[in-house]
């Protein structure tokens, strides 16, 4: 009778020991798939849990093309992701329907952030508060086959516009009608609606947006000039097509794999690719300049947001909160950096001379200083309204003034639609 | 729907209210029990598409209800947040220019793929009829396109396609050259387009949905055309009909069922042409310049590359009463009725 009350009593005694234990908050994180990324947060995953026996993080992620339809399905039916990683340039259209909330003030302090990371980061702040922190940010530059170049005689990467439509003429190559080789690999949905309104704009003296924001200001002399540049590539110098590789992202297949495209403009989250797939000496060099020297570029990144489901109970958001300060740590980027290969966030990083003078990431790194990200209302539509503008010049021989006026009408439709909302 | 004979004396067996004799009571019995025997098979009928009957209302009928609810509010992923705004979205779908070029591509798809696969899956059908050898692997020729998945389908052809790379240019090319040769330049022919023409997208993208959908519509046809007594067509060739007239009137009239079956099943599909349209152009869906836009596209961009579920889900009403209205118009028009 006694024993049998003593393994009663143990059987107690353990099942409350496995309570306590049990006490674990779970928190869910959610990004798109893609390998080094996956891998890359796994291990943060793994540190981070060592750290704090207390909470289990869940990974779980879903092909690029089906990642927002995933969270557009799930958050409203209170599933899904607790952390969420999302494109910096959709954050207002998931603002107006409320799958992102405001990083809580009690674990982030905007003013801090403000000086701890790289100015480009302020895209993720709406009305003074930080709605997500990106673990790593890219810029774009130029990539470029160097035996191609070896082949034709030129040296090195263009420092000019002007050099580097002379150089892409010479490493264009056609039978009869048909291009075989193409000397710049243009792809306006990839990075080209981007190189245009960041990069080129710029140069030619003009401003995309007026400096709230809110009003097209591309529609000058300097803006044309910029998109008479960019659609000359194909319709004056002959040394581009549209859709030359057929497929997702073509100009990059056609760069690594086919090595029938000599120069690409990319973000820095294409190296690890090319680092993979290339069987050949390439390069990569900070994005030419008019003869004025202006320098400019594109910045993005991906952000980790808290989904209203983080919100939920108290334990779950100082959870999250937690979390999400570890991603966005210094140690998080180096990480990152050297798994993904993208560059770091965080101001006292990217000043690293070391990181400056590496031959793949410095040109990337050095451009962050020039960086602009666009404040996007509806990324989608926007970038539609620029591919729509080349399309119309290229493939029914519209006037550019026609057309770049008329995108700049319908882009001011969308700006003037998400305020209104 | 034609009613089958045997179910006629069934349905409307008049129930007997004459007095029974007194001298026939096992009869009787016998009868009511073989009513009975009968109603508790429908029932127990019932009972079983009760199941599948439930899992249809909750999986579909139950959501359908939901995204009219949607379209009437602006979206929120909390229920509590989404503001109601009446029809304000149909009256912006009422004047939406992307709209209306998706509706009138969708419209300009099943103008061509409809009849192309009602004429190519007949045409094909009979042809195969008349063959004796190998028929089950030409069947199964013409049947693999349909089982193979629209975005393996849609990939290939883009790169078929393709200016620079595909093979119909290179055909045209070797076509050029060869009359060239020959001192007919005048029949060459250029290299097209195809998928980067705003006007030639939409008919390259048709062209791909005829051909996977083809195989499919081949074995109704051949179906149907085994549903044929042969003793009609042997008493038409009695009556000196030629193989077109006993095409046109023997053939044509019988099949009209199964016509009316394919037309509509193909109408509703290219109405909700999604899946090739995506992926043979990835970078540009819909495009370029909106040309091979459809309305199941345009509402799948509104609602999961731009959030506006709400707009969306007005698109999908739209959808839902197009293709309510158009099948019901094809009912009316096609199903004649025919005597044999």
């Amino acid at each position: 009778m006694r024993r049998s009350l003593v393994v009663l009593a143990l059987i107690l005694g353990a099942s409350v020991g496995f309570q306590a234990f049990a006490q674990k908050t779970t928190i869910t994180y959610w990004q798109y798939a893609y390998d080094t990324r996956v891998q890359a947060m796994t291990e943060l995953i793994q540190q981070f849990e060592q750290a704090n026996p207390d909470i289990t993080v869940k990974q779980e992620t879903f092909p690029y093309n089906a990642y927002q339809q995933q969270v557009a399905a799930s958050l409203p039916a209170g599933q899904g992701a607790d952390v969420v990683q999302l494109y910096y340039g959709w954050l207002d259209t998931w603002l107006r329907s409320g799958y992102v909330e405001a990083l809580p003030s009690q674990y982030f302090d905007a003013a801090a952030l403000d000086s701890e990371f790289i100015p480009m980061v302020e895209a993720a702040k709406r009305n003074g508060q930080y709605y997500g922190l990106p673990t790593a940010v890219r810029s774009l530059a130029l990539f470029y086959n160097k035996d191609m170049f070896k082949a034709a005689g030129i040296d090195g990467p263009p420092a000019t516009w002007d050099q580097f439509v002379q150089d892409a003429k010479a490493l264009t190559k056609r039978t009869g009608s048909r291009f075989t080789q193409e000397g710049f690999g243009i792809a306006p949905n990839g990075q080209g609606h981007n190189l245009l309104r960041e990069v080129l704009i710029r140069q030619f003296g003009g401003q995309p947006y007026s400096a709230d924001g809110s009003t097209v200001t591309y529609d000058s002399e300097a803006g044309l000039k910029a998109f008479e540049f960019y659609t000359g590539l194909v319709t004056k110098d002959q040394v581009a097509v549209l859709n030359f590789v057929p497929g997702d992202n073509g100009y990059r297949d056609g760069f690594i794999q086919l090595q029938n495209i000599a120069m690409i403009v990319d973000g820095s989250f294409a190296i690890g690719s090319v680092k993979a797939g290339a069987k050949f000496d390439w390069g990569v060099a900070e994005l030419p300049t008019l003869a004025n020297g202006v320098k400019s570029d594109f910045g993005s990144f991906w952000m980790n947001g808290l989904t209203p489901n983080a919100f939920k109970d108290p334990a779950k958001l100082e959870a999250a909160s937690k979390f999400l300060k570890f991603v966005t740590s210094p140690d998080a980027m180096k990480l990152w950096l050297n798994v993904v290969g993208e560059l770091p966030a965080r101001a006292s990083l990217v000043d690293d001379p070391t990181l400056a003078s590496d031959p793949v990431y410095g040109p990337f790194i050095k451009s962050l200083a020039y960086s602009h990200a666009t404040q996007f209302v509806d990324e989608s539509a926007q970038r539609q309204v620029f591919m729509d503008a080349v399309n119309r010049v290229i493939l029914e021989n519209q006037a550019p003034a026609a057309s770049w006026a008329q995108a700049a009408k319908e882009e001011q439709a969308i700006l003037d639609k998400a305020k209104s909302q | 729907m034609r009613r089958r004979p045997h179910d006629a004396p069934r349905s409307s067996a008049p129930r007997s209210s004459a007095p029974r004799p007194p001298d026939a009571p096992d009869r009787s019995r016998r009868r009511r029990r073989a009513l009975s025997l009968s109603t508790r098979e429908a029932i127990w009928a019932y009972v079983f598409l009760l199941l599948p009957l439930a899992f249809y209302a909750f999986l579909r009928i139950y959501p359908a209800i939901q995204s009219f609810d949607l379209s009437l509010h602006r979206w929120h992923v909390d229920p509590a947040q989404r503001t109601f705004l009446g029809l304000a979205y149909y009256r912006e779908l009422i004047g939406d220019p992307k709209l209306h070029r998706a509706l009138t591509n969708t419209l300009l798809y099943a103008a061509i793929v409809v009849p192309s696969q009602l004429v190519l899956g007949l045409g094909i059908a009979v042809l195969l009829q008349s063959v004796r050898r190998l028929r089950p692997l030409f069947r199964a020729i013409y049947f693999s396109p349909y089982v193979t998945p629209a975005a393996a389908v849609a990939w290939v052809w883009g790169w078929m396609y393709s200016v620079n790379f595909g093979v119909f240019n290179t055909a045209l090319i070797a076509w050029s050259d060869f009359v060239t040769r020959l001192g007919l330049a005048w029949l060459s022919i250029p290299p097209q387009a195809f998928l980067s023409d705003p006007k030639q997208a939409l008919p390259s993208v048709a062209a791909v949905v005829v051909w996977q959908q083809l195989g499919f519509q081949v074995v109704i046809f051949l179906a149907g055309l085994q549903g044929v007594p042969r003793m009609f067509y042997d008493a038409a060739a009695i009556d000196g009909a030629n193989a077109f007239q006993r095409f046109r009137f023997v053939t044509l009239p019988l099949l009209n069922p199964v016509m009316v079956f394919s037309v509509i099943i193909s109408t509703i599909a290219t109405l909700q042409l999604f899946d090739q349209v995506v992926n043979i152009n990835f970078t540009d869906q819909g495009g370029p310049l909106n040309a091979t836009l459809t309305i199941a596209l345009y509402m799948y961009q509104l609602a999961f590359s731009r959030f506006q579920i709400g707009y969306a889900s007005a698109v999908t009403v739209l959808l839902f009463v197009l293709i309510l209205t158009v099948t019901l118009i094809q009912l009316r028009l096609l199903q004649r009725r025919v005597e044999y």
